[in-house]
């Protein structure tokens, strides 16, 4: 399968203290795609999901070496400033973490961040991001009071708008439904699908049939190596590698 | 044989229940014992009186407390409102910004000043802070102090003061889940912006409960206070002016002018309000604390 890639690693090898968390990896991600990571936990998949939006960078005793493009451009370079990289991604995490304050606030947070002001394009952005994010209706009465009181699926849809209100290229989610009930997932699963056509989506999940309802391409890691990638028909009907097989057959997990 | 193991492990037990039930009701006969005591000069003044005349004349039975509670205050003030900014930036530097090496280094080390017995923090102050603030801070505002002040107290308790603000602060600031802070940086805010914004926001009652606790320690410190304050029993102007504080008053009287009728009586007045609101104000914070501890599970 050929294709534009957005993001390009090279050679990407992550340290923790002693410990290899990732080994030797090379890889494109393609542009405007759903891209799996799978793989047994431990495997290193959230690892090198956090290395694209430098997020490693306050663990203790982390090591990187290697390159990550996104754009073209070297986001490991000395002179790159790394908010500017983050804002390029929206983040979602196993967990929704919705910040201590308003929902309108939370969503606001990240443009106020970038400078804006004015209360009438808050207001837009706001609202615009609450409306792709399907949560719009269930929030417009009670935009001030604070997002600790939605649901847990509710909080992660806000955590979706919260990202994309800093307008994004691209979505991380680091198992973004696995603590949420399938209702709620699905809801997730399908804004995804339909983001797909704007943003390129890049989502760690240990659920394989998650994996096959959203991807188009996918990486399978195990043990802190890239074991297999490829497009998502390849790697689910004719893997190449045993491993691969073994873990999409269910032998392991 | 059998039975008087048994025996035994049951007086063990009894005796070891009955010794923590009682320790912990030392604090209630204190109370009891206090009010007690006090009662022989409630009937002679009114409590609003002794609170809040400002004429302190034993002797002819006049027990205005106003002076040495105001002194108390401004002491206890001075000392959080030196204290709290110093804390707060140390205690982030050490949870947001600080290596793990450094942490691990400096955080025991501010624990440690919590060791130091009063009386070291108050000989330092006698031959450090006392003459630099009579030598050098006075002449800079035009005034004269013996450097015997409130400014004195309030700089060697703010230093006694920082490990409970600094251990608690960043105690609370570490309860702020991580992927809280991710989530900040991943919109592309600085450090600073999360920490600011977010992390603070989250720690906010549990810094107000780290302060209430220094607060307290603070309201109670005797020895190191009474050796820098001055104490003159006046309504203090500023902060170069020497105060008497209630923990002073006590330790400096009680047992040497029990001859004169009721004094007895209204320095055990005195302790009974410090104990009352020392407890209050740990109780308090206490709560917070736990409140947050449950917020994070």
């Amino acid at each position: 399968m050929s294709f534009k890639p957005h993001i390009r690693v090279e050679n990407l090898n992550v340290y923790y203290g002693k410990e290899q968390a990732l080994k030797n990896i090379t890889v494109n991600i393609p542009d405007r795609k759903i891209t799996a990571i799978i793989g047994p936990s431990g495997c290193g998949k959230s690892t090198l999901l956090k290395s694209f939006n430098r997020l490693l960078d306050p663990v203790d005793h982390v090591r990187i070496s290697g390159r990550v493009f996104v754009d073209q451009e070297d986001i490991y370079d000395s002179k790159v400033d790394v908010t500017r990289i983050r804002k390029k991604m929206g983040l979602l995490s196993q967990r929704p973490y919705p910040l201590p304050m308003s929902i309108y606030d939370n969503v606001a947070y990240g443009p106020r961040l970038h400078g804006i002001r004015n209360k009438k394009t808050l207001n837009e952005i706001v609202e615009r991001n609450l409306k792709i994010s399907s949560i719009w209706n269930e929030v417009k009465d009670r935009l001030n009071t604070p997002a600790s009181r939605l649901s847990i699926g509710q909080q992660q849809r806000l955590c979706l708008a919260r990202g994309l209100a800093v307008e994004p290229e691209i979505i991380l989610g680091d198992e973004p439904t696995s603590a949420l009930d399938p209702k709620s997932s699905q809801r997730i699963e399908q804004r995804f699908i339909e983001l797909k056509s704007e943003y390129t989506i890049v989502l760690v999940t240990h659920i394989l049939r998650q994996a096959k309802r959203l991807a188009d391409y996918v990486l399978f890691m195990y043990l802190g190596e890239l074991v297999e990638h490829g497009s998502a028909e390849e790697i689910f009907s004719n893997p190449k590698q045993e491993m691969t097989k073994e873990y999409i057959g269910g032998t392991f997990s | 044989m059998r039975s008087f193991r048994k025996i035994k492990e049951a007086v063990a037990t009894r005796l070891m229940a009955f010794l923590t039930v009682s320790s912990s009701l030392i604090v209630f006969f204190m109370i009891t014992g206090l009010y007690v005591r006090s009662r022989p000069i409630l009937s002679v003044h009114s409590l609003s009186e002794l609170l809040f005349s400002s004429s302190w004349h034993p002797l002819r039975g006049e027990f205005g407390f106003l002076p040495f509670i105001v002194g108390t205050l401004w002491i206890t003030g001075t000392a959080v409102v030196i204290a709290v900014p110093l804390c707060l930036f140390t205690a982030i530097y050490l949870s947001e910004y600080a290596p793990s090496r450094i942490r691990a280094l400096f955080a025991p080390l501010i624990d440690l000043l919590a060791g130091i017995p009063s009386v070291i923090y108050g000989i330092w102050g006698l031959l450090a802070v006392v003459p630099m603030i009579k030598n050098q801070l006075a002449p800079v505002f035009g005034v004269f102090s013996t450097g015997y002040s409130i400014l004195a107290a309030g700089i060697v308790l703010a230093i006694m003061i920082f490990p409970v603000i600094i251990h608690v602060s960043l105690e609370v600031l570490q309860s702020v889940p991580g992927e809280m802070r991710e989530a900040s940086l991943a919109l592309g805010a600085t450090s600073w912006q999360t920490v600011k914004t977010v992390v603070l926001r989250r720690a906010r009652p549990g810094i107000i409960a780290a302060v209430v606790l220094g607060f307290s320690r603070a309201f109670g410190e005797t020895m190191a206070v009474l050796m820098v304050a001055g104490n003159v029993a006046r309504i203090p102007g500023s902060v170069l002016d020497p105060a008497y504080p209630l923990p002073a008053l006590i330790a400096n009287n009680y047992g040497e002018m029990l001859s004169v009728p009721l004094y007895d009586s209204a320095l055990l007045l005195a302790s009974l309000w410090l104990l009352v609101v020392i407890l209050l104000f740990n109780v308090c914070s206490r709560l917070i604390l736990v409140r947050v501890e449950r917020s994070v599970l």
